[in-house]
């Protein structure tokens, strides 16, 4: 059975969720500097693996998350001291988010201000007109804009977090000298086309099509996008769409495949802006493809690896988000603090009662993780880590939900004054809600974290599997995994840990990181041994393992920051030592809680009622049961 | 006539949103870990340069910051927003917190000199320690005449006299100053730009010179002592009274009346 995980699992459809790593950096890093490589790596793999994917397999691999990734030089902090000050000051004093949001585009001067500084091409190499930021810079600079204006945030991201990441990343030498240079002074705007009306989260399910010509020199272009974004402002467009493929086998099939599109090519037309509930200043539109015609020169990437652009973009994205809302948390926090600070109820400070200080510490907790996330992601990136695909995932979850959170509790401290618009929370609530469903929903890049971590477990099932029926040199191996999964068993810790990793202060949370890495092992090994490869249907079950792979990866980044300011005896590392500890004890506590659920029979039987409870729900076209009134 | 160079003082403070807190040796504000920035004045003068190099009336913008080696990434935002060169003058610590106007004047006078500028642009004051001296003190030591607290600036075609506009009580004056001469600007004089990503990217190659202030020959021999610095008194809490006959009798009671 366990054979079968591998490959049964690979041919479902929600592999298609992912791609390979890029095997090729991100970006130009001249600055390339290893970290020390840790002496407590679980793994005997020249290259650590991921840290999320290994607790799937009850290990902890912490080479990429400790110590704290430090990649920027002084040089490079020096320069990012000085662009930090100026876009601060930009955003406080030039852009106004609620005339923005009135006049549902940026005003004019604002729009010309933002190129001036440069924004529009942060990640572009200087010799093509950028600023050339590396990852951690780019967060750094995106995390202003989102504590200001998430909207602005929006235009600029999909223009070039997305728009435009594609040529950067995958286009030619001639691509890039053509299209950067305008791009980054934003002399032409990008946008990045995937979804359709039929293809939300199922992308591979696109219908626009790319029919090359018979002589070869350029494809036909057609086909219907939507709720694109900058599609009705963009000049020059990332479209996937499908192409005939000719396999080895010679047989021809669909695949997708990536086009740089000019709107000047003709042919290309955009519909008016949606309304939308926020976001309101960054256009979103349809646009449309009727015959036009792509010269073959644009093709971007390999013809039919249009996915992996598409995947590699997305993922290449995401840690932006997680800094942006950083940014954003940290401007609401402020609203939230003042408010409690300054209010008067019954005689005291309302910053005096529990049900107030419960909030706020729990804001500060979300926040520090959603930036310690952010910081080992964008750090990850520019080492050039190869694999960090569940790591941007879960970073982009994690942000949108924590600052959805911290957002709704900055509105309940604020009690009614939150809930009125000058204050100006009610609209970064709406602004930030997207967050939770475009570039991947979180459902679904929850199922994605799920499966991608068992599939990983399954291997190493399957390996151990293969060298019990062939044992011949691999004795040690063999007896040392066995060793490991009966201690689990047994509910021994297998021993892998991070002490002497974290500062001493930190050790009773960190054995609790080992405590839960141990369980999900154990809880994923349990679901694989007991569903097999149905194990993909289940998602009641998989979006309870993501919530604990989640939670796993937070404690790890947050203990890894607070030893870094512990060790550094920075004057904050006190009040991180709380919320380091505060947090992971109670992850701790989901974790165990999750796991639980996922395969205790009294959470499965709950899991099918919710099943039929839903079919009912939908079967009748909303709820079923009878009113208390009886009409 | 594009001929003029003009030098402008950029000095480093503690920045204008920093809640300023008195050191526990009562010596001194805390400066550590503190946010800096360009004062803002002299951002105010820095601007009117460039523009004034940008419309031609200027061939090269000097900008100039004394202190310690920090006062370089305020040289360097400068370069960004315009500034064709930096000179840094470096001040160590223990001498640094004892420099006051007349030292910087004397180091800039010297300055002025040596790069033979025809025009010295500073703010009319700094936000930290409120002097408003430096640019009278430069004016002074050059024997050159003085423009203060200029709300606007224009050059006559022959290039030879430059014409200060004042904010005065009551109203606006107009001074006439023949080159060289030292300006300060006020508040109103312009609205300074933001220093643009690429622009700051492009300050990096610019040239900063760093000097001693033995190479000028100042002397940095402080002629005021410091002898305390405190917090301003806490407000002391009003208190509520119901009537009129119970205002009077408390200020009665109190003296007041």
């Amino acid at each position: 059975m366990l054979r079968l995980v591998g490959t049964r699992l690979a041919r479902k459809w929600w592999r298609q969720l992912w791609a390979q790593p890029l095997a090729k950096p991100a970006c130009r890093l001249p600055y390339y500097r290893a970290l020390p490589r840790a002496k407590y790596s679980s793994q005997k793999d020249p290259e650590p693996g991921s840290f999320v994917r290994s607790t799937f397999n009850g290990q902890l691999v912490p080479d990429h998350v400790f110590p704290f990734p430090s990649v920027l030089t002084a040089e490079q902090t020096q320069f990012l001291q000085a662009l930090v000050d100026p876009c601060a000051r930009f955003f406080q004093e030039v852009n106004d988010p609620a005339k923005n949001e009135k006049l549902e585009g940026i005003e004019e001067a604002t729009l010309a201000g933002l190129k001036a500084m440069g924004a529009f091409g942060l990640q572009v190499p200087e010799e093509l007109g950028g600023v050339g930021l590396t990852n951690t810079q780019y967060a750094r600079v995106v995390e202003v804009v989102g504590v200001h204006d998430l909207g602005v945030g929006i235009s600029l991201g999909a223009h070039q977090s997305i728009g435009f990441k594609g040529i950067l990343l995958f286009g030619t030498r001639s691509q890039k000298e053509k299209y950067l240079p305008k791009l980054a002074s934003g002399e032409t705007v990008a946008a990045f086309c995937l979804t359709e009306p039929s293809s939300g989260s199922d992308a591979a399910s696109i219908r626009t099509v790319a029919e090359p010509s018979a002589c070869g020199n350029f494809y036909t272009l057609n086909g219907g996008k939507i709720w694109i974004s900058n599609g009705g402002t963009a000049e020059i467009f990332t479209v996937f769409a499908k192409t005939p493929v000719k396999e080895r086998t010679g047989e021809v099939t669909e695949k997708i495949s990536a086009f740089i599109v000019e709107r000047a090519f003709g042919g290309v037309t955009s519909g008016p802006p949606e309304k939308k509930m926020g976001i309101k200043c960054s256009n979103t539109a349809e646009v449309h493809f009727d015959n036009v015609k792509v010269p073959a020169e644009n093709l971007l990437g390999e013809l039919g690896k249009g996915f992996k652009v598409a995947m590699n973009i997305l993922n290449n994205g995401r840690f932006g988000m997680a800094s942006a809302l950083a940014g954003t948390m940290r401007g609401v926090i402020v609203k939230a603090a003042e408010h409690a600070a300054a209010r008067t109820q019954f005689g005291s400070k309302i910053s005096r009662y529990g049900a107030i200080q419960e909030k706020i510490a729990h804001m500060a907790m979300l926040h520090y993780v959603t930036e310690s996330m952010a910081y080992v992601l964008s750090a990850n990136m520019d080492m050039r880590v190869p694999d960090y695909k569940l790591e941007a995932a879960i970073s982009k979850i994690f942000a949108s939900e924590a600052a959805w959170h911290v957002a709704d509790e900055c509105i309940q401290v604020l009690g009614g004054m939150g809930y009125m618009q000058e204050t100006g929370v009610e609209k970064v609530m709406r602004d930030l809600r997207i967050f939770r469903i475009f570039e991947g929903t979180n459902d679904i890049l929850r199922l994605f974290v799920a499966l991608a971590g068992i599939e990983y477990a399954g291997d190493q099932l399957k390996r151990l599997q293969k060298n019990l029926l062939k044992p011949a040199g691999k004795v040690g191996a063999i007896l040392q995994e066995i060793g490991l999964r009966a201690k689990r068993k047994v509910g021994i810790s297998t021993g892998s840990s991070l002490q002497g990793i974290v500062h001493p202060d930190l050790d009773g949370s960190a054995d609790l990181v080992t405590k839960a890495v141990d369980l999900l092992g154990e809880a994923v090994e349990s679901l694989l041994l007991k569903y097999g490869t149905k194990v993909v249907d289940k998602q009641f079950h998989l979006k309870r393992i993501a919530d604990a792979a989640i939670d796993i990866y937070a404690m790890a980044v947050v203990l890894s920051r607070a030893t870094r300011s512990l060790s550094l005896g920075q004057p904050t590392a006190e009040h991180e030592k709380l919320l380091c500890q505060t947090w992971c004890h109670e992850a701790f506590e989901r974790v165990r809680g999750n796991l639980q659920a996922a395969k205790s029979p009294p959470w499965t039987q709950s899991f099918t009622n919710k099943e039929l409870i839903s079919d009912a729900v939908v079967q009748n076209g909303g709820v079923l049961a009878s009113h208390p009134l009886s009409f | 006539m594009a001929a003029l160079r003009a030098l402008v003082g950029v000095k480093r403070v503690i920045d204008y949103a920093v809640k300023v807190r008195v050191r526990a040796d009562g010596a001194g504000v805390a400066a550590d870990g503190v946010k800096h920035s360009m004062n803002p004045f002299c951002e105010i003068a820095l601007e009117e340069a460039v523009r004034l190099r940008e419309r031609g009336a200027v061939r090269e913008v000097l900008a100039v910051s004394c202190g310690p080696p920090a006062c370089q990434e305020t040289i360097r935002t400068a370069l960004a927003m315009g500034a064709d060169r930096g000179v840094h003058v470096e001040v160590a610590a223990p001498d640094y917190e004892r420099l006051g106007p007349f030292q910087v004047a004397q180091l800039l006078a010297a300055l002025a000199r040596r790069e033979e500028v025809d025009l010295v642009l500073l703010g009319k004051q700094a936000i930290d320690d409120d002097c408003n001296q430096t640019g009278q003190m430069t004016a002074a030591l050059l024997d050159w005449p003085q423009g203060t607290f200029a709300s606007a600036l224009t050059l006559e075609p022959d290039g030879q006299w430059l014409r200060v506009e004042r904010e005065v009580d009551g109203g606006l004056e107009t001074l006439r100053l023949r080159l060289p001469a030292v300006v300060t600007a006020d508040l109103r004089l312009n609205e300074p730009r933001y220093a643009t990503l690429p622009n700051i990217m492009k300050a990096k190659k610019k040239a900063l010179a760093v000097l001693a202030p033995a190479a000028l020959g100042v002397e940095l021999a402080p002629r005021v002592t410091v002898l305390r610095v405190e917090e301003p008194p806490q407000r002391q809490a009003g208190l509520r009274v119901e009537t009129v006959a119970d205002l009077v009798a408390k200020l009665r009671e109190s003296g007041c009346i």
